[in-house]
C-alpha cells in the first residue's frame, strides 16, 4: 500500500503545480489581457454599428465615447424595406433561411454520426477497423474538390447525376438549389470528423456497463439509448456546437449549392453584399455582421460548459 | 430604451409583412401593362410566371437600380428577372458552368472570362435579335469585344471612358486656351503654357501598393492612338512585345509628354505625389491638364465646380494617327447566355435595346454613374453632363474602343512588373528599353 501511495504522490504534485501556474496572479492578469485584446476588435464592430455613417468614415469608434453620438440607422437599414441594402424585404428571410439550413445541417450529421460511432465502436463484425479508418482518412479530401461533381449529382436534366462512360451510377437527385441540396453537403462533409470524435468519445465508455447491459438482456439499440447517447452528451454538445458554428458561418458551400435566392439564400452570402459594387455602404456591415454573431454566441454561451469536457473527447483513449 | 423596443417591434413586424409578401408575391401578378410596354418596346411575347436569372458582381444599391430599372419588362411580359449578385461573382462563375447550374445570363465584366466561359462548351452565341441590335447600335470594336472566333456571344451592358484629360474651364478662359481636338495642338498649346512659365501637365502616380496605375493608362492611351486596336490587343496577350516598337515608341511620346520636365516640373515627383492629389491643382491653374477618368472628380478640392464654365471639366483626349478613328479606353460588361430558352432570349434582347439603357441610365439618377455605349441612346437622357459628354465618345459608331490594357494582362504584369517599372521609370528617370526589357522578362511563361 505504502509503495503506491508512494509513486502516486509526485502525479498529485505534478497536478497541483499545474493548478499553481495557472492559478498564479500573473497568469490570470495575462489571461485577461489576452481576453481583452481578442474582444477589442468585436466590441470596435459592435461600437461602430451604432455611429453615423459620416462619423464612421472620418473617425475611429472609440470616438464614440468622447462624442456619443448614437444612431440605430445601420439596424433600421438591414432591417427594413430600403434601397440601401439592394435587399428589398430586409435581412429578415435570409435570417430565417439561415436557420432553416443550419438546424437540420446539425442534427443530420449529428444522428447519422452517433450511431455510427456506437456501431463501429461496439459492435463487432468483420473490417469495422478498415470502415472506421476509411471513414477518417476521408477528412483528407478537401471540400473544394467536390464541388462541381457533387453540383453535377445534385442538378436533373442531360449528362447530370454519377456516370462511367455511358453508364449511370447515380442519376442526377435534382435537389440544386433547393435546401436539401445544401443540406445533404453540409452533412457529407461533416460526417467524418464526427464519426472520428463520437467514436473515441463512445469506444472509451466503461465496458461493464455495456456487459451488464447485455447480460441483462439488453439490445444494442437499448444500449445505445438507455447507456450510450446521456454519457456521450458531452461529446455531442461539443461536435454541435462545432458544427454549428461551421455551417453558420459558412460562405462557400452556400454560395455554391444554393440558387442565389431570398428563397434559399443564407444570411452570409448577402453579407459581403451588403457594402454594395463600390463599398460605398460599408457601414451596413457592421450592423449586419454583429446580427451574424449574435447566434453563434448565443450557440456557445448555452453550450459552452460542454465545450471544455467535449474538447477533450477523442484527445484521451 | 422603449424606443428601442419599439423600434425592435416595428421591425418584427415589418418583416412578418414582408416574408408574408415575399410568398404571396408570385400570385399578385395581374397582367400586362400598356404603360410599362410603351417604355420596353415591341415585338415581346408575354410569359406569364417565368424566372430569367441574370449572375452578376454587381451588389447592393447598385443591384436595386438593376431590378428597379427592369420593372417595366416585367411589368409587360410577366418574365421576372433575378438580379443575382455576388461579390464572388469571377469564382462563382466558373464553378456553376462546370456543375452543370450555369446562370441563365451572366454580366461578364472582363473579355477574358467571356472567352474562358464559351470554351467549355456551355456558352451559347447570341440569338439573332441580339445580333441585329449589335449591329444597329454598337460600333465595331464593342462586337469583337463580345465574340470569341469570329462568333458574336455577349452583348456590352455599360461601359466607362478613361481618355479624358480634366483642365479648369476658368484658368482656360483667363489666358485664352482652347480645348485641344488634335494631339499635335494639344502639345503645341503645352507648349505655349510652359513658355508662360505654367506648369501644362498634373501628373501622379502614386497609389499605396498599386502605385504606378496611372501611368499604364497614359501608355494604354498612347498605343491605341499611335498603333490602332489590334496592335493593342496582340500586346495585351504578348504577341506584340513591351520592346517592340510600335510600344517603345509609345514609350518615348509618352516620356516626351508625362516625362516631360518642360510640361511636368521635376519629373521624379510624379512618382512619389498620389494620384488624387494631382487634381487639386486644376482648380487654381497651379498645373493645367491631367490625364484621368471621371472618377476622380470625388478628389477635386471641396467647393470646386464641375461644368464647362466652372473649376473643373474634361476633354476628350485627342487621337494621333488619323488611321485610328476616335480611339478610346475604357471598361464595360457584357451580357453572356448559358441557354436559349424563349425566356431567357426574350431578357437577352432587352438588354441590348436602347430602351433598356435609357431606363438603366434613368433609374442611376441626378448622379449618374451609368453609361452606355449604345449609340440609340439620345444623349437628352444623361443627367449628368459629364455621362453625356463620355457616351457621346463611347457610342460614336467609328469609335475605335480597347479595354483597359494592364487589367486584361496577366495579373503579374498588369498588377506587378508593369506598375513597379513605371514607377522606377517616372522617379529614376530610368531608360525606356530597360523598362520594356524588365516588364518583358516578368512575363508568366505559362500564360495563354
Amino acid at each position: 500500500m505504502s509503495i503506491l501511495n508512494r509513486s502516486k504522490a509526485p502525479k498529485i504534485a505534478e497536478q497541483n503545480a499545474g493548478r499553481k501556474l495557472f492559478g498564479s496572479r500573473g497568469a490570470t492578469i495575462t489571461v485577461w489581457i489576452m481576453a481583452v485584446i481578442w474582444t477589442i476588435p468585436t466590441f470596435g464592430l459592435f461600437a461602430t454599428s451604432f455611429r453615423p455613417k459620416a462619423d464612421i468614415s472620418s473617425t475611429g469608434w472609440w470616438n464614440l465615447f468622447l462624442h456619443p453620438h448614437l444612431t440605430f440607422a445601420n439596424y433600421s437599414a438591414i432591417f427594413s424595406t430600403s434601397t440601401v441594402s439592394g435587399i428589398p424585404n430586409g435581412i429578415w428571410p435570409y435570417i430565417v433561411n439561415s436557420f432553416v439550413i443550419t438546424i437540420p445541417a446539425v442534427i443530420f450529421p449529428i444522428t447519422i454520426a452517433t450511431m455510427a460511432a456506437y456501431c463501429l465502436a461496439w459492435v463487432k463484425f468483420r473490417g469495422s477497423d478498415i470502415i472506421f479508418y476509411g471513414i477518417f482518412a476521408l477528412q483528407i479530401v478537401p471540400i473544394q474538390l467536390t464541388l462541381v461533381p457533387l453540383l453535377n449529382l445534385f442538378r436533373s436534366g442531360a449528362d447530370s447525376g454519377a456516370h462511367i462512360g455511358s453508364l449511370t451510377l447515380i442519376p442526377g437527385l435534382n435537389i440544386a438549389g433547393k435546401f436539401a441540396g445544401i443540406w445533404v453537403p453540409h452533412t457529407m462533409f461533416a460526417l467524418p470528423l464526427a464519426i472520428y470524435l463520437l467514436h473515441n468519445f463512445i469506444a472509451s465508455l466503461p465496458r461493464d456497463l455495456m456487459e451488464a447491459a447485455n447480460v441483462d438482456g439488453a439490445s444494442h439499440f437499448t444500449v445505445f439509448r438507455r447507456i450510450v447517447l446521456p454519457l456521450s452528451i458531452p461529446a455531442i454538445a461539443a461536435f454541435t456546437i462545432f458544427q454549428f458554428l461551421w455551417v453558420w458561418n459558412d460562405l462557400l458551400v452556400a454560395l455554391t449549392f444554393t440558387g442565389g435566392t431570398e428563397g434559399i439564400d443564407p444570411l452570409n452570402n448577402k453579407l459581403a453584399g451588403l457594402a454594395g459594387t463600390w463599398g460605398s455602404h460599408w457601414e451596413l456591415l457592421t450592423s449586419s455582421a454583429f446580427i451574424q454573431i449574435l447566434v453563434p454566441l448565443a450557440v456557445f454561451f448555452s453550450l459552452q460548459r460542454y465545450f471544455v469536457r467535449g474538447l477533450l473527447a477523442g484527445s484521451v483513449k | 430604451m422603449s424606443i428601442s423596443k419599439k423600434g425592435l417591434l416595428a421591425g418584427v413586424a415589418t418583416a412578418t409583412v414582408a416574408l408574408v409578401a415575399t410568398f404571396v408575391a408570385p400570385a399578385a401578378y395581374a397582367g400586362t401593362s400598356s404603360a410599362a410596354c410603351a417604355n420596353v418596346g415591341s415585338g415581346y411575347a408575354v410569359q406569364k410566371g417565368k424566372t430569367v436569372e441574370v449572375f452578376t458582381s454587381v451588389v447592393g444599391d447598385e443591384l436595386t437600380r438593376y431590378a428597379a430599372a427592369s420593372a417595366d419588362f416585367t411589368a409587360c411580359t410577366g418574365i421576372k428577372i433575378n438580379w443575382n449578385g455576388s461579390d464572388q461573382f469571377e469564382a462563382q462563375l466558373p464553378v456553376r458552368v462546370a456543375g452543370g447550374t450555369a446562370p441563365d445570363l451572366a454580366l461578364v465584366p472582363q473579355p477574358g472570362l467571356i472567352a474562358q466561359m464559351v470554351a467549355t462548351g456551355k456558352a451559347v452565341p447570341a440569338p439573332n435579335a441580339v445580333k441585329n441590335n449589335i449591329n444597329r447600335y454598337w460600333s465595331k470594336s464593342w462586337r469583337g469585344l463580345g465574340s470569341v472566333n469570329g462568333t458574336f456571344y455577349a452583348a456590352p451592358n455599360s461601359a466607362n471612358l478613361k481618355s479624358l484629360v480634366w483642365y479648369s474651364p476658368k484658368q482656360f478662359a483667363k489666358y485664352g486656351y482652347t480645348v485641344p481636338t488634335t494631339w499635335t495642338a494639344m502639345m503645341a498649346q503645352s507648349d505655349k503654357m510652359a513658355a508662360a512659365g505654367q506648369t501644362a501637365w498634373c501628373g501622379g502616380i502614386g497609389s499605396g501598393g498599386a502605385t504606378g496605375w496611372p501611368a499604364t493608362d497614359w501608355l494604354e492611351e498612347v498605343v491605341v492612338r499611335e498603333a490602332g486596336a489590334t496592335v493593342y490587343n496582340n500586346w495585351i496577350n504578348h504577341t506584340v512585345k513591351f520592346s517592340d516598337a510600335p510600344i517603345i515608341h509609345a514609350m518615348n511620346t509618352v516620356w516626351n509628354w508625362m516625362g516631360n520636365s518642360k510640361y511636368v516640373g521635376k519629373v521624379s515627383t510624379i512618382a512619389t505625389t498620389s494620384f488624387q492629389d494631382a487634381v487639386t491643382g486644376i482648380p487654381s491653374g497651379k498645373c493645367m491638364q491631367l490625364q484621368q477618368a471621371s472618377f476622380i472628380a470625388a478628389s477635386l478640392p471641396a467647393g470646386s465646380v464641375v461644368s464647362p464654365t466652372g473649376d473643373a471639366w474634361v476633354y476628350y483626349l485627342p487621337g494621333i494617327n488619323p488611321a485610328v478613328t476616335t480611339p478610346v479606353e475604357g471598361g464595360g460588361e457584357f451580357y453572356l447566355a448559358f441557354n436559349s430558352n424563349k425566356a431567357t432570349v426574350e431578357v437577352q434582347t432587352y438588354l441590348s435595346t436602347p430602351q433598356w439603357a435609357v431606363s438603366r441610365i434613368k433609374a442611376a439618377g441626378s448622379n449618374g454613374g451609368w453609361l452606355s455605349a449604345n449609340s440609340g441612346v439620345p444623349s437628352s437622357t444623361y443627367s449628368n453632363p459629364l455621362d453625356a459628354l463620355s457616351a457621346k465618345y463611347l457610342s460614336d459608331p467609328s469609335s475605335t474602343f480597347v479595354f483597359d490594357a494592364s487589367d486584361a494582362m496577366p495579373a503579374a504584369i498588369g498588377n506587378g512588373a508593369e506598375w513597379t517599372g513605371f514607377t522606377d521609370w517616372f522617379a529614376n528617370g530610368t531608360p525606356v528599353k530597360t523598362v520594356a526589357a524588365k516588364i518583358d522578362a516578368a512575363w508568366p511563361s505559362a500564360s495563354n
